[in-house]
């Protein structure tokens, strides 16, 4: 059991900060690889959907498109590569082995997962503010509720960070590491509501849509930025830190367990 | 408090591989311990349950004292290892991974930055710090290991198959830096399946096979056990007619000649006391090379035909 105050707490907190610092260092090395692609693509979806379709779509909930879809554009990045930079850093390790280098170590397994996860909201968070930056080029973004959106974004990054790592124990082949993004991610991202108001949807549909939770993360997000929402603010929290807890338990489970890492 | 004990370990790996039946072993404090066996005896899997990378089935370690699963953090920082396989990140440089290994012991990064340097010059690998691992050759590799295997400044020092595809120059370094360190206080276990590398080195030896610890001494001991050397004698009288010897190993290899095994313990006064007291004539005698590797793949040899009526 991890004890509840580690017992070598400025030991810990070294680990903690060489492996943050390790997995940050990481993705700015592979910069053209992570934090560029996400700028170019997010660039492209700003002048197609917002500038070129956008002028020919109406208001939307008040906003015009543009604005309505930045925030779900920079969560769509944000989502992605939170996801994206743990599951492949982690299955990467595992692949050259070089994680034999932690679990040799006694850096206790809740700092393993915290590591990873540290890197993983950096990057979601990098990226998230590029195309923030991209987006003030193409929309008037006033913030409307810096709390809510500052504290939205971070926890997503946290729970798809977390839901990298899970997905980074149990791979076994690079495979592994697309299918998740592929199959679930990407379809449950464009069907959360980046691109339109669940409330342009039929009863059916939008009842349907409401068990997707990206859904909730880009509206809550939203409503930081723009003040308007499909869904109740308390419920995206409830349902994001519910998603943490759970992640993280599993997480420190299977790390126990030594699932995928110790024969 | 011993460097290292082991009690009752057992694996079974997902699959059915027995890799380690009931081994127990203890290793003092300041030992250089060969660990000694053929490929596929359980010598990894050992060094993998002592670093947390195998799981046992059943049993216990220590580490100074220290119960690896009740005190990680005591256990840990007291191992160093030098795996048998390369595991660095690819992308990373000599001196980032050995100050990334320092700072998971809890080792801030000045502290990491001063022994990196001793280590790595130590190690003749400064000049090559800024290059990235896989640019490295495999002797530098070995030493990286090595250097990072050292920089929290384990007490227990464990090195797997350390000298495995090394040319010789570099072994002969790697053992006067192995056998430095151990002088300086560090316990060392190796393993290996050259005989000729523990003997050189370690003090203690185990040699396992087939999952079972079948020998635990000191070298001597097992040198004694092991050293007997084998001479071929030309005799007057036809090999047919050849007395029993009690004490020794005798072979003939043809009509004339046989082959006597003196071993460690017994002197070749003891073999012409014995072939004076049958009449043998001997007309002349050789020395034959006398490999100790070939006995020691001899002995396993013979454990398992000793072994064999109890699976009968
Ligand atoms: N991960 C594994 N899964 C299944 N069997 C294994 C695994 N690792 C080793 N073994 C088996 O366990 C036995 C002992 O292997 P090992 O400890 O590597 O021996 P050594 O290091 O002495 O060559 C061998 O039969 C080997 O095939
Ligand atoms: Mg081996």
């Amino acid at each position: 059991m991890a004890a509840l105050y580690p017992a070598y707490p400025r030991q810990t907190l070294t680990a903690l900060q060489t492996l943050a610092w390790k997995e940050t260092h990481r993705y700015l090395r592979i910069w053209v690889q992570t934090l560029v692609p996400p700028a170019i693509t997010m660039t492209l979806y700003f002048i197609i959907f917002g500038s070129l379709i956008g002028s020919r779509v109406g208001p939307m909930d008040g906003y015009s498109f543009m604005e309505y879809i930045a925030p779900g554009i920079i969560m769509m990045s944000v989502i992605t590569n939170s996801y994206t930079n743990v599951v492949s850093s982690f299955f990467g390790a595992k692949f050259q082995r070089h994680i034999e280098e932690l679990l040799v170590s006694p850096t206790p397994n809740y700092v393993i997962l915290a590591g990873y996860v540290a890197g993983g909201v950096g990057r979601g968070l990098f990226t998230g503010l590029i195309v923030t930056i991209i987006a003030t080029f193409f929309a008037d973004l006033q913030i409307h509720n810096i709390p809510v959106t500052i504290s939205v974004v971070f926890l997503t990054a946290v729970l798809f960070s977390i839901g990298g790592f899970i997905n980074g124990v149990f791979a076994k082949k690079f495979d592994d590491i697309a299918i998740v993004p592929t199959f679930i991610l990407t379809p449950l991202t464009y069907l959360g509501g980046v691109f339109y108001s669940i409330s342009m949807l039929p009863d059916f549909w939008q009842t349907l849509s409401m068990a997707n939770p990206i859904l909730y993360m880009v509206n809550a997000f939203r409503y930081g930025i723009l003040g308007s929402s499909d869904i109740p603010l308390a419920t995206a929290y409830t349902l994001i830190l519910g998603f943490i807890a759970a992640g993280t338990a599993l997480s420190l489970w299977l790390l126990r367990r030594g699932t995928g890492l110790r024969s | 408090m011993n460097a290292l004990s082991l009690r009752q370990l057992n694996k079974t790996y997902p699959g059915g591989v027995i890799a380690l039946r009931d081994i127990n072993l203890e290793v003092m404090p300041g030992d250089f311990f060969g660990l000694l066996g053929p490929n596929g005896a359980g010598k990894t899997t050992i060094i993998g349950i002592v670093s947390s990378l195998v799981r046992p089935s059943a049993g216990h370690v220590s580490v100074f004292g220290h119960d690896i699963i009740e005190d990680p953090w005591e256990a840990k920082s007291n191992i160093g290892l030098v795996p048998q396989e390369f595991n660095f990140n690819q992308f990373e440089t000599v001196s980032q991974i050995v100050i990334n290994q320092a700072g998971y012991y809890g080792i801030d990064r000045h502290t990491a930055q001063e022994r990196a340097e001793r280590y790595l010059r130590e190690l003749d690998l400064w000049g090559k710090r800024d290059a990235t691992s896989r640019s490295l050759s495999g002797g530098m590799k070995r030493r990286l290991m090595i250097a990072r295997a050292l920089i929290h400044e384990p007490r227990l020092l464990i090195l797997d198959e350390p000298t495995a595809g090394v040319d010789i120059e570099l072994r002969r370094s790697m053992w006067a830096f192995l056998r430095q360190m151990n002088e300086r206080g560090t316990t060392i276990i190796l393993t290996t399946h050259y005989l000729e590398e523990a003997e050189s080195l370690c003090r203690s030896i185990g040699i396992i096979d087939g999952g079972r610890i079948i020998e635990n001494t000191d070298v001597r001991s097992l040198l004694a056990k092991l050293k007997s050397q084998s001479f071929l004698l030309d005799i007057a009288s036809p090999v047919g007619s050849l007395p029993d010897f009690r004490d020794f190993y005798v072979v003939p290899v043809d009509e004339r000649t046989i082959e006597v095994e003196v071993r460690g313990d017994q002197t070749l006064t003891d073999l012409f006391t014995q072939l004076n007291a049958t009449g043998v004539q001997v007309t002349s005698m050789k020395n034959k090379s006398n490999r100790l590797e070939e006995l020691f793949v001899r002995m396993l040899g013979d454990r398992k035909r000793d072994a064999q009526p109890e699976t009968a």
